[in-house]
């Protein structure tokens, strides 16, 4: 297709230079602290457990009872597994597909997070309006654990963030490109 | 215009780079009425109901319940991140003249990405406020309000869909923008 047969003239010698290696060092570790970011919100959210027992009624809090918290586990595992591929794919054809991906998988961390923090931000305040009570002082545990999820999450966004800085850069001055 | 790599080159990209261009403009107008549209459609969400909840000998005492946007801080980003995304993806429509130079053009893609983000977050946040609207928890003993303020979720509702919809044509937007960035190193080098 026309797309990917645009002609650039290259100015870089054959060989790699320093400062192209540099940058690739720096992009392999920030694909790395993703996938480690990824990893540990979904796990600190996948254990987050806590029940307490109010006028003879159990009151329990998982993950599973709330959307929002199961889209967290689930979009921050889907982000764990791509960064894994994408540290492992030869940088040659496929490298137009992985930005592509990198974009969309960054703006599903942050939907996620989005969606978590609206429930969280509802868990510890409730809404007066609605009838709804704040959870966070019976299940404190629970709300602590949510929100050291949310933090993990958070840092993988921020990463996902420069790896698409970093791909933008590297579409834009050709020579970077392999 | 001084191309240094062959006229055949431009005469080449020269129609493509103009259907990538105008697909860029009707997609950012399509977004900008769709993030309006979401945007104006939570603002003026609304809904009232009055109930008898007690009767006094032969007087009834009324009471009115309100479902409006600003009661839930979810709603009030919603419409926030739409307005704004709204506002630029219009403020870019009409500076398109000035932004013909190759930094500006970057410029207005990384601010594409950042408009794009936003509306995404609003509209998740929105969206998990929705559900939870629609169906309640019964694990946190939320009651779902849909059953009684049956407008307000509707106009809810509909406004979820533009901001999602508006945050596709976003997404198409980023991606075409990135075609047409990449392959502007063949036509045009200093514009």
């Amino acid at each position: 297709m026309r797309l990917f047969k645009c002609r650039v003239p290259i100015a870089a010698p054959c060989s790699i230079t320093k400062m192209v290696k540099s940058f690739r060092v720096l992009y392999l570790l920030l694909r790395l602290l993703a996938a480690a970011a990824a990893l540990s919100a979904a796990i600190v959210m996948a254990t987050s457990h806590d029940s307490t027992t109010l006028l003879g009624i159990t009151l329990e809090a998982k993950f599973q009872y709330n959307p929002a918290f199961e889209f967290l586990v689930i979009a921050n595992g889907i982000g764990f597994c791509y960064s894994l591929i994408a540290l492992f794919i030869p940088s040659s054809l496929l490298s137009r597909l992985v930005i592509m991906f990198d974009v969309i998988i960054a703006m599903l961390l942050t939907a996620a997070i989005a969606a978590a923090g609206a429930m969280a931000q509802l868990g510890k305040n409730g809404n007066t309006h609605a009838g709804w009570l704040p959870v966070c002082d019976q299940v404190p545990n629970f709300c602590d654990h949510a929100m050291g999820a949310m933090i993990c999450a958070l840092v993988g966004v921020v990463t996902y963030l420069l790896i698409v800085l970093y791909d933008v850069h590297m579409l834009l001055s050709p020579k970077l490109l392999p | 215009m001084a191309d240094e790599n062959g006229k055949q080159t431009e005469m080449e990209s020269r129609p493509w780079h103009q259907t990538v261009t105008l697909l860029l403009v009707s997609l950012r107008l399509a977004a900008l009425v769709a993030t309006s549209t979401a945007a104006g459609l939570m603002a003026f969400n609304k809904e009232t109901k009055t109930v008898t909840v007690a009767v006094v000998g032969t007087n009834p005492i009324l009471q009115s319940f309100t479902a409006a946007f600003q009661q839930t801080p979810a709603f009030v980003y919603f419409v926030l991140a739409n307005a704004i995304a709204s506002l630029y993806n219009l403020l870019v429509m009409l500076l398109r003249p000035c932004l013909k130079n190759r930094g500006r053009q970057v410029l207005v893609h990384l601010l594409d990405m950042v408009v794009f983000a936003l509306v995404v977050t609003g509209a998740a946040a929105a969206a998990s406020m929705a559900e939870l609207g629609k169906n309640g928890n019964k694990y946190a003993r939320w009651n779902p309000i849909c059953d009684r303020f049956e407008a307000f979720c509707i106009r809810g509702g509909v406004a979820l869909v533009a901001a999602f919809i508006g945050a596709v044509l976003l997404l198409l937007m980023n991606a075409l923008s990135v075609v047409g960035l990449t392959c502007k190193n063949v036509t045009s080098n200093n514009n």
